[in-house]
Parts: C-alpha cells; structure tokens; sequence
C-alpha cells in the first residue's frame, strides 16, 4: 500500500476516529470530573458517541430510505436508525433521572461537588472508614 | 390461538401495564393491590411457562407475529424458564412483604410510586431474561435500571440519594458498554436475533471487532453483575435503599445479569470460542477468587449489617463465576444453582433486616445487640441464613458450594478445592459477627420491650427462610433445573 492509499483507507474511516474520540472524551469527563452535573455531561457525549457507531455504517452515501420504487436502487439501512431513536430515548430518561437526583442532592448537601459531599458524609459519622 | 400460547408476552406485558395503572389510581393500597396481583399472575405464568418447557422444549414466540429473525422473538428455554420462576417468585414474596416495611422507610404520598417503580424494575427483569433480541435485551436492562435507581432513591437516609446517583453512572456505562459490544456484533452480523446470531458468527469467529464485542460485553455486564473490581456502586445502594428494595435487588437484578452473561457467552458466542481465543478462564478465575476473598474480608470488618452482607453478595458473585470460568458442564451447573440458592438466601437475609430495622431502629451492629433476646425468631432465621452463605451441610449453601467442588475435582485443581473451604471460612467470620451481637451481648436499654415484625412481613420472610432449607434437602427442582440448562447451554446454541 502506497501512503495515499493508506491515508484513503485512514479517511474512509474517520467516522470511527471522531466515534471513539467522543467515547474516550465522555468517558474521560465521567471519571475526572467532581461536579456532579458535568459528570452527566460527560456521560451524555458516550451515549452520543454510541449512537454515531450505530448510524455511520448504516447510511451510504446519496442512499434513500427503503422505498419501494424503480426510481431508487441505492438505500440506507433504516434498522440502526430505529435502534438509535429508542436508544436516544433512553439516554433522556436517564439525562433526566440524573438531573432530578442531583436537584435532590443539592437540597439534602446543599452542594454538588462529590469530594464535598463526601466529606459531609464523613463529618456526619465520624469513625466509619469507606473501604 | 388460544390464552396459553400468548404467555410468553403475557409474562412481561402483565407487570408492564400495572405500572401505569397504578399512577392513574394514585390510591396506595389500589396500587398495592393491582402490582400484587400482577406479581402473583407473573409468577403462575412463569410456573406454567417452566412446565411447559420441562415438557415440550424451548418456546419461541414472536412479536407481533413477525417470524424470527426479522421480528423480536422472545425465547423460553430450560435457563430462561428457571431464572423467570426465580424473579417473579422473589417479586411475589417480597410484595406482601414491602406493604409495612415502606411504611416507616418511605413518605406516605410516595407509596404508590415505589409500587408503579417495582412493577417497572420486575417488568424489565423478566423482559431480560425472556427475550431472544440482543437489543431488546438493552431496553428491558435500561428499563430496570431506571426503575431501580429511582427505588434506591426513595431510601430515608440522604445517602441514598449519593448512592442511587452513582449507581446511575456506573449502571449507564454499562449499559452503554453492552449496546457498543451489541453494536459491533450487529456490524459483522448483521442480525440481532441472539440465536441467528449465534448460528452467523462462525463465520467472522476471531475478528478484531468480534474480540472487541467480547470485551465490552463481558465489561459491561460485569459492571451490571458486580463482579469484583466493578462492585463499588453495591455496597451503598444495598445499604441505603429500602429494605423491601434491598431484598428484592439482592435476590434479583444481579442474579438476571449473569444471566445475561451466560446467554452471550454461550448462546452467541458459544462458549468454548470465549475461552479459547482470549485468556478467559484465567482472567473470570482470579477476579471470582480476588472477589471470595477480598471482599469477604471487608464484609468482617462491617459495623452495619446490610453493608455487611451486601460486602458478602459481592463474594458470593465470585462462587457463581467461579462456576463460570471451569467452562464445564459441572461447572456451569454449579453457577446456575448458585445463581437460585443464592437469590433465595440473600432475599431472606434482606428481608429479616429489614424487620430489624423496623423494629430496633437501625441495622448497626452497636444497635442488635442482644437481637436474640428481643426477636428470637427473627435472629434465628439471620443465623440460619447465615449458615447457608456458610455452606453447611442442610442448607442450600451447601449444594451450591458441593458442585462448585464437584466441578473443581473434575478439572483436578484441588488447589481450588482449598480455596473454595478457605473463603468458607471467612465466612464464618463475619456470620459469627452477628452471633456474637445478637446472642452474646446485653440488649441496649433503649430497645426494651421491642418485639417481632408484623405478621405481614414475618410470613413472606419465612417462607424464604424454609425454602433456604428445603432447597437445601431436596435439590430436585434446582439442580434438576439447573444441570439441564447446563446441558443446553453447553450443546452449542440455546
């Protein structure tokens, strides 16, 4: 393989490198960041990441949705795409779970930093030790 | 078609339309009533559902009449049947049982939606096990998870609410883990059907993305099942939910995950294939064993009994992968039993605590004191438990950990053997925590003249406590279940 060919093969993939781009970057803010609300942010781009795995293989270039007719021959895959709706619907429902719990958690800790919350905990039973 | 070939969809769409009914009735014991119902009808289906399975094979029905692969299909097989009969069984035990146990945990106004929640949780968990589409197995696993986080939230303690927040995050990433490796299976397979799967990845056996599948789906069910060093959102959401919640989970939700491991592994990617491409056996060996041992030494030093025992679940999910990783039909025999004596005896354990907690105040070790004294029976059923997490001979303990060493002398790895009584003994350990709280101590004077849990919850309690020892003497229904599921799962596609 000649280096054009290789950066064609590296090109026709790119939809992968910004998929898993997302995916490190959302999974990365989930584990590294304290604030609770941006943890959810975080979580909500590697769902996001998920739902571009899906759909990038599915859809071909100038494609159509399947219909039945002489004047298309060439169609995307409608499947992925149905999948990924309810997954988005998932991923709200959680978004919003999430968000309802954090409300809650503000009211109970009046905080929504995790090391803050912790320490509260920890204040409020001293001589337990969280293994 | 008549009513009795509809069952498989029944099983799910019974639970499923509670849950809204009970939100339009609002009135908490209309709810109670009509998610009692549901789980008692679930659970004839299921027993029904078994029956028929034992007699004629596996069931498959499709949805909505659209054939497999194309439709969903929902598939009851001999492995599927059992655990079906496992959760709508504990669902309809612990029902009963929650109507008082909420009362002092849960605010009044919130009482109808623990029940629409717990209509929802069971709903999705035997949505999992019945389905035979790999995506459709996501939804029902998102469908209980949601439910389920919003359960443990309902919990008194404001560390509930910390601890259902981060069982969210852990639970949607791997949840997000599983619908990536469902992705990448579907890529190469182009098929969701589990079995179609199955039958089509011969032929891209070993390919990189297949190997990443594996990897995703094995870590984010092990995130699900809380294997080992994946546990660390059980522990708080055990100790802080409702009791009624905390047995129900016990007994069910991580129970239903290793389900779910299994169908991947053996229905799909058959499992012979696992172990031998990747170090498998090695790697689900040494987490099981660093699981037995680790985290039953930190269940010895537990000052608070549902962190304790939730500290053992997490030990007893080593045994049952234990099973797993011998990748022998003794071995997954060994599991599956597990799988059932487990979730009966930690239902039982959760639910006595939460008479405990009712009764005394608190499930501290500071605060039984004396137990043995002020809830005789109560105390009696913890120890009794207590000896079956053991494994004495009698309890239903003991018949997992036999065929767990069954499995382990047929691979000749006496070594496990040692182990296996080792971690037994650590056991003892933190059982005997509690014995010596309850039966060597002085009751605190500031639980004086405190008696036994209402008959509403000593009844369902009792009638897991007996079935920790019938199951115990009589094995037929469990190991008759579980070896022929074994079997199943063994002979290639399930």
């Amino acid at each position: 393989m000649t280096g054009l060919e290789k950066a064609m093969a590296l090109g026709g993939h790119f939809t992968y490198f910004i998929t898993i781009f997302l995916m490190i970057a959302g999974l990365f803010i989930v584990i590294a960041r304290g604030n609770l609300i941006k943890k959810l942010v975080g979580l909500g781009i590697f769902q996001t990441s998920v739902y571009l795995l899906y759909i990038a293989p599915a859809k071909l270039v100038g494609g159509t949705a399947p219909i039945l007719s002489d004047a298309f021959t060439v169609y995307s895959n409608p499947l992925p795409h149905v999948l990924i709706l309810t997954a988005i619907v998932v991923g709200v429902a959680t978004l919003a779970l999430g968000l309802a719990l954090v409300v809650r958690i503000r009211e109970a800790y009046d905080s929504i930093e995790e090391d803050e919350i912790l320490d509260l905990d920890a204040a409020a039973q001293p001589g337990v030790q969280e293994p | 078609m008549s009513l009795a070939s509809h069952l498989p969809a029944l099983q799910v769409v019974i639970p499923l339309i509670a849950a809204p009914l009970t939100v339009l009735l609002r009135r908490r014991n209309l709810a109670f009533a009509v998610v009692l119902a549901a789980s008692w009808v679930a659970l004839a289906i299921a027993v029904l559902l078994w029956l028929q399975v034992a007699e004629g094979g596996t069931i498959s029905y499709a949805i909505g009449s659209w054939p497999p692969p194309w439709g969903i299909e929902y598939r009851v097989d001999r492995l599927s049947a059992f655990v079906l009969v496992l959760v709508s069984g504990i669902a309809a035990i612990v029902l009963p049982y929650s109507r008082a146990s909420i009362e002092a945990e849960v605010p009044p106004q919130q009482h109808y939606l623990f029940y629409t929640m717990f209509a929802l949780c069971l709903t999705g968990l035997l949505g999992i096990t019945i389905t035979g589409d790999a995506f459709n197995i996501f939804v029902f696993l998102e469908v209980s998870s949601l439910s389920t986080y919003v359960l443990i939230a309902l919990g008194r303690d404001r560390r509930a609410l910390l601890a259902s927040y981060q069982y969210l995050i852990m639970g949607t990433i791997g949840a997000t883990f599983i619908v990536i490796g469902i992705g990448l299976l579907y890529l190469m397979t182009g098929t969701l059907n589990l079995a179609d799967m199955g039958r089509r990845i011969a032929m891209v056996q070993g390919t990189r993305p297949v190997l990443a599948a594996l990897a995703f789906l094995t870590v984010g069910i092990s995130l699900k099942l809380a294997l080992f060093p994946l546990h660390q959102w059980l522990p708080n959401a055990y100790t802080y939910a409702p009791s009624a919640v905390t047995a129900f989970l016990a007994a069910t939700a991580t129970k239903v995950a290793v389900y779910v491991l299994l169908r991947f592994y053996y229905s799909v990617f058959g499992g012979s294939q696992v172990f031998e491409q990747l170090p498998m056996q090695e790697m689900l060996l040494l987490l099981a064993l660093a699981g037995m041992f680790a985290a039953s030494t930190v269940a010895i030093f537990q000052t608070d009994l549902k962190r304790l025992f939730a500290y053992s679940s997490v030990a007893q999910i080593g045994y049952i992968m234990l099973g797993l990783s011998f990748d022998s039909q003794s071995g997954l025999t060994a599991t599956i039993v597990h799988l059932f004596n487990h979730g009966v005896t930690k239902g039982a354990i959760f639910m006595l605590l939460g008479g405990v907690a009712l009764k005394m105040g608190g499930t501290s070790l500071a605060r039984v004191q004396g137990l043995g004294q002020r809830m005789p029976w109560t105390s009696l059923g913890i120890v009794v438990c207590g000896l079956s997490l053991i494994g004495v001979p009698g309890t239903v303990g003991f018949v997992s950990k036999w065929y767990l060493l069954l499995a382990a002398f047929e691979k000749g790895q006496w070594w496990l053997v040692f182990l296996i009584v080792a971690s037994s003994l650590l056991a003892v350990a933190y059982v005997w925590r509690f014995v010596e709280a309850a039966y060597l101590r002085e009751p605190r004077a500031d639980t004086a003249g405190v008696g036994e849990a209402p008959w509403s919850m000593r009844l369902p309690t009792a009638v897991l406590v007996v079935a920790t020892l019938y199951f115990g003497l009589n094995t037929a229904f469990t190991v008759g279940s579980a070896s022929n599921a074994a079997a199943l799962l063994m002979g290639g596609l399930g």
